[in-house]
């Protein structure tokens, strides 16, 4: 089959749906691909890039007229005309958030995969794109507030006198979050980061900010993987940190998102008025109406205090190669799973809960929503945190059991003795002690020397030998011969036993 | 008073102390060689007391020629044998030296028989008769034949198992328990009639049916608790020699068999506590047979890696953990993994060895399988030294282990292995996990640290992909950073 990837028509867009690199991927599953000339131009990949890859260069007719068309965003009017009779349409289409697209999409007889349903479970993951493009976009999200600061992020202290480091707030830590919390710690910036799910404290930390819990019972932890909308006591604490806080930090980066829902309003318009002139708001819901009071979509504005607030809505895009390679890759990595001949022919399984979720038209009939999955982000740790008896933990001898064992033996013992004859008491000391020594002076070895230990141990155990040389040679013939066999084995395990830990033991060498 | 006989005794008592100071030496590293060396001076002034004695005992020519031959003939066969073993098949050479142990053993104890029991009329009945010590000398009898059989053909099988030369996978008698209290049983009741009347076939019973026993022991115990099994037969061959020491009231052979004995014993006893399973369960065997493999659960999808994605991976970290397994030494990758660690250490790279104590097939295996291929001992940690350290690590090798890096143990109250101590390498940024396919460990449990987000599978033979990521990094110049 033939995969089509024209050239994105929205303004302002810069991403492209493959990249020569994925390209080669998508050839190797089996697929012919034609691209649309100067489709990658804009992320920097030329044509011939692409033909070097593998891919033919062709009109905007031929990409969009493919069997599979592979877009980033979600097709215009003129592009659902050009698609050809059973084709695949593969992009973003925000199907909950444009119904009238879905309904103007099934008035053609194609097939639709919108790569923004894919549900949030870890098999699913390599074809995240919200994910992958969440994760540039927080990156840039940092880059964009650095630019416009007026500051160091980074704490110095040089000659000409000390820096503080930038105090930097994000708010909300998914995947856009933790990309901005781990940017904003490298560029050497004290970050701080709020959610309204504890879970996430763990991975704030891994990437070296501070989680600050907003403490409530209603933060609970999240069975879709997404945030979802809090109630008004949880609303009014969060609003009194974010007031402290707005005074503090020099940055806020949000990125509070409710799916299907327009953005939190969660910074105010007095917390902005409370920020220190010269601060940097990055609002990354700026799409969904903004958590940010004062926010204007796709610009900047500066507010009579002279905080700057960044309502860009295209941050991903402002990073294209990186954002077109990793997109692309996520399209490689479903076709993948679409494709399980590798013979480039495409077959969509409806038993499969990833391909049934992000297929919103089949053959031009409406299949969206999909029925709901459950996703399993965090109740499984959640379950094994609760049972609170953990199997038949062994439990430290007690002290008084301990005693009990040890005086049971010790009576054992002394029976055993007191009632052997004399000749016998004398070994049986002897046999006591030497086992208690052992036991002592193996406790302490080495953990890296118990190969040498046993080898050892195995030749000072050929002394039995002993008891045979003093048996051989003294009449019958019956002992001598079975003495000389029992000679020959213990003096191959003494010769063999210390030789063998000789050549381990000169192994072992220091750096 | 100065007699062969006084002398000898003396230097019994000098031998047994260098024996507790080989085995006090061997704590560490710096101490070992001289240990070994004490060993050597132990068992030397032992064989030379025990010669002068049969000397002044009057051994015959031809007796002496025999052990003088036979300890030429055993003496080149063991220093070939050490010379030519590969440290891969080091748990194979421990399995057989304890076997020649158990033989011999079984030897002097039929040679007791055949002293006393068997000559009612003879010098040594007469004078144990005196002391009352017949009946205690026949239970001695038994007792060190029993000990030494067992050894013998657990040994056998063992090493059988270990070379694999036959299936490793436990053998399955129905009622095996009960076989082996049974023959406990018929044991001790042979052992109360042989005291009371000694018959040669109750000895030939005895022999027989510890022999069975012991090769029942050992071949219903599954290749992944070879460990536990080699330590316990150490600790049965030192038994056994103790055992001798009673019957010829030999006081040298009792202190080495209880140093012995208590050395297996104790090993056997960390390699339980290390799979958190107690040794009675072990000897019961059937670890994953409660278990089963029948697992539905999604643990979602796993990710691959390349030898050179790997690579970049391991260039540009700062701190690098392997872990390895018996895979590494089934695969021969030993040597190619130090030539990694050699590699990434030139370039500045924190590399560390964590070893779990019952990785390998031998208590210590994989520390002298890195010893061999010459990865400096004082990077290969235990795993109670490392555990803390995997959370600043950036990237961890996992090669050919499977369950004693599998978070189901830590995290996971109703998996079979729940509460077994493992090496936490999931904390780490990045997991590699070589392996061949997605096959489940010895245990027969999934293992979730392979779906994890941080981990990434490499598969193929483990010695191959090794030589393909030192191939990688011989090419990339950049050191990075």
């Amino acid at each position: 089959m033939i995969i089509g990837i024209p050239r994105e028509s929205q303004t302002g867009e810069t991403r492209v749906a493959a990249t020569p690199q994925t390209v080669g991927q998508l050839i190797k599953l089996g697929y012919h691909v034609v691209v649309e000339s100067k489709a990658g131009d804009a992320s920097s990949f030329t044509d011939s890039a692409y033909t070097e890859a593998g891919a033919e260069i062709g009109s905007r007719e031929q990409a969009l007229g493919a069997d599979i068309v592979l877009k980033i965003n979600a097709p215009a009017d003129d592009e659902i005309a050009a698609l050809r009779d059973g084709a695949t349409l593969v992009s973003l289409i925000s199907p909950a958030l444009n119904p009238e697209l879905v309904q103007k999409l099934s008035a053609r007889p194609i097939t639709v995969l919108a790569m923004d349903a894919v549900p949030r479970i870890s098999r699913a993951q390599s074809m995240d794109v919200l994910s992958s493009m969440a994760n540039i976009a927080g990156y840039r999200a940092v880059v964009e507030a650095a630019h416009a600061f007026g500051r160091f992020f980074t704490g110095q202290v040089t000659a000409a006198g000390k820096v503080p480091p930038a105090q930097v707030l994000v708010v909300g830590a998914g995947v856009a979050g933790l990309a901005a919390i781990g940017t904003a710690g490298s560029l050497g910036a004290i970050v701080r980061a709020t959610d309204p799910r504890p879970e996430v404290a763990d991975q704030v930390r891994s990437l070296g900010g501070e989680y600050i819990a907003i403490e409530s019972p209603e933060a609970e932890v999240s069975a879709t993987g997404y945030a979802k909308e809090m109630g008004d006591d949880y609303k009014a604490r969060e609003a009194a940190l974010y007031s402290q806080l707005a005074k503090e930090v020099d940055i806020i980066i949000t990125t509070a998102l409710i799916p299907g829902k327009p953005a939190p309003r969660i910074i105010t318009a007095e917390m902005v008025a409370a920020m220190k002139p010269g601060s940097v708001i990055v609002d990354m819901a700026a799409a969904n109406g903004g958590n940010v009071e004062g926010t204007v979509k796709d610009q900047t504005v500066v507010t009579d205090n002279g905080v700057t607030i960044i309502g860009y809505t295209d941050l991903a895009g402002r990073l294209p190669a990186t954002a077109s390679q990793l997109y692309g890759t996520n399209l490689v990595n479903l076709l993948k799973l679409l494709t399980p001949e590798k013979d480039g022919k495409l077959v969509l399984d409806f038993d499969d809960v990833v391909q049934r979720s992000i297929t919103v038209v089949r053959d031009g009939e409406v299949t969206w929503p999909a029925p709901p999955v459950q996703v399993s982000a965090a109740p499984a740790a959640a379950t094994t945190a609760t049972p609170a008896e953990v199997g038949p933990a062994k439990k430290p001898m007690s002290t008084a059991r301990r005693l009990g064992l040890t005086f049971a033996a010790a009576a054992l013992v002394f029976l055993l003795i007191a009632l052997s004859p004399a000749a016998l008491q004398v070994h049986l000391t002897v046999f006591a002690l030497a086992i208690v020594i052992g036991y002592y002076v193996i406790g302490n070895v080495h953990h890296a020397l118990h190969t040498p230990l046993m080898s050892v141990t195995n030749a000072i155990s050929g002394i039995i030998v002993v008891g045979a040389l003093l048996q051989v040679g003294h009449g019958n013939v019956a002992i001598t011969a079975l003495a000389t066999a029992a000679i020959l084995l213990a003096s191959i395990n003494v010769f063999g036993g210390f030789a063998v830990t000789r050549r381990m033991l000169a192994m072992f060498s220091r750096s | 008073m100065f007699s062969i006989s006084t002398a000898a005794t003396a230097a019994y008592v000098v031998a047994a102390l260098l024996f507790i100071m080989a085995l006090a030496g061997l704590s560490k590293h710096e101490t070992s060689r001289a240990g070994n060396t004490f060993g050597i001076v132990g068992m030397a002034i032992a064989l030379l007391a025990t010669i002068a004695l049969a000397l002044a005992r009057h051994i015959e020519p031809v007796g002496l020629a025999l052990l003088i031959g036979a300890t030429i003939i055993g003496a080149a066969i063991g220093l070939w044998r050490a010379k030519v073993v590969e440290m891969t098949g080091m748990p194979e050479l421990i399995a057989l030296l304890h076997s020649f142990v158990g033989l011999a053993a079984v030897l002097v104890g039929w040679n007791g028989y055949l002293h006393v029991e068997a000559d009612p009329g003879g010098a040594e009945a007469a004078h144990l008769g005196t002391e009352g010590m017949l009946g205690i000398h026949s239970a001695e009898v038994v007792i060190g034949v029993f000990i030494g059989a067992v050894t013998f053909t657990g040994s056998i099988v063992a090493n059988l198992k270990l070379s694999a030369r036959i299936k490793s996978a436990p053998m399955m008698l129905p009622g095996k328990n009960f076989l082996n209290v049974g023959a406990l049983v018929v044991f001790a009741a042979l052992t109360v009639w042989f005291v009371i009347d000694p018959q040669l076939w109750v000895l030939a019973a005895v022999t027989v049916l510890a022999l069975l026993l012991g090769w029942h022991l050992v071949a219903s115990i599954g290749g992944g608790d070879m460990p536990v099994v080699v330590s316990m037969l150490n600790s049965y061959s030192g038994w056994a020699a103790a055992a001798s020491g009673f019957l010829l009231s030999n006081d040298l052979l009792i202190v080495t068999g209880a140093l012995v004995g208590s050395s297996g014993a104790y090993l056997s006893y960390i390699m339980c506590r290390a799979m958190n399973r107690s040794f009675i369960s072990v000897i019961a065997g059937g670890f994953g047979i409660e278990a089963g493999p029948a697992d539905d659960k999604d643990y979602g999808e796993h990710r691959e890696i390349t030898a050179e994605g790997a690579a970049e991976l391991l260039a540009s970290a700062s701190s690098v953990i392997i872990t390895p397994g018996y895979g590494m030494a089934v695969a021969q990758a030993q040597y190619g993994v130090a030539e990694l660690t050699r590699k990434l250490r030139e370039r500045g790279v924190n590399v560390r060895f964590g070893i779990h104590p019952v990785a390998g097939r031998l208590p210590g295996h994989m520390n002298v399988l890195l010893a061999e291929a010459k990865v400096p001992y004082d990077i290969v940690l235990e795993m109670d030294e490392i555990n803390d350290d995997f959370d600043d690590t950036d990237v961890v090798l996992v090669i050919g282990a499977n369950d004693t890096v599998n978070p189901a143990a830590a995290e996971d109250p109703g998996s079979p292995i729940a509460g077994m101590p493992v090496l936490t390498v999931w904390n780490a940024n990045n997991v590699i996990v070589f392996k061949r396919s997605m096959a489940s460990g010895y245990a027969g449990v999934q293992n979730p640290l392979f779906f994890r987000q941080n981990t990434q599978m490499l598969f193929g033979d483990a010695k191959d992909r090794v030589e393909a990521i030192n191939a990688a990094l011989s090419e990339t110049v950049t050191a990075g950073h």
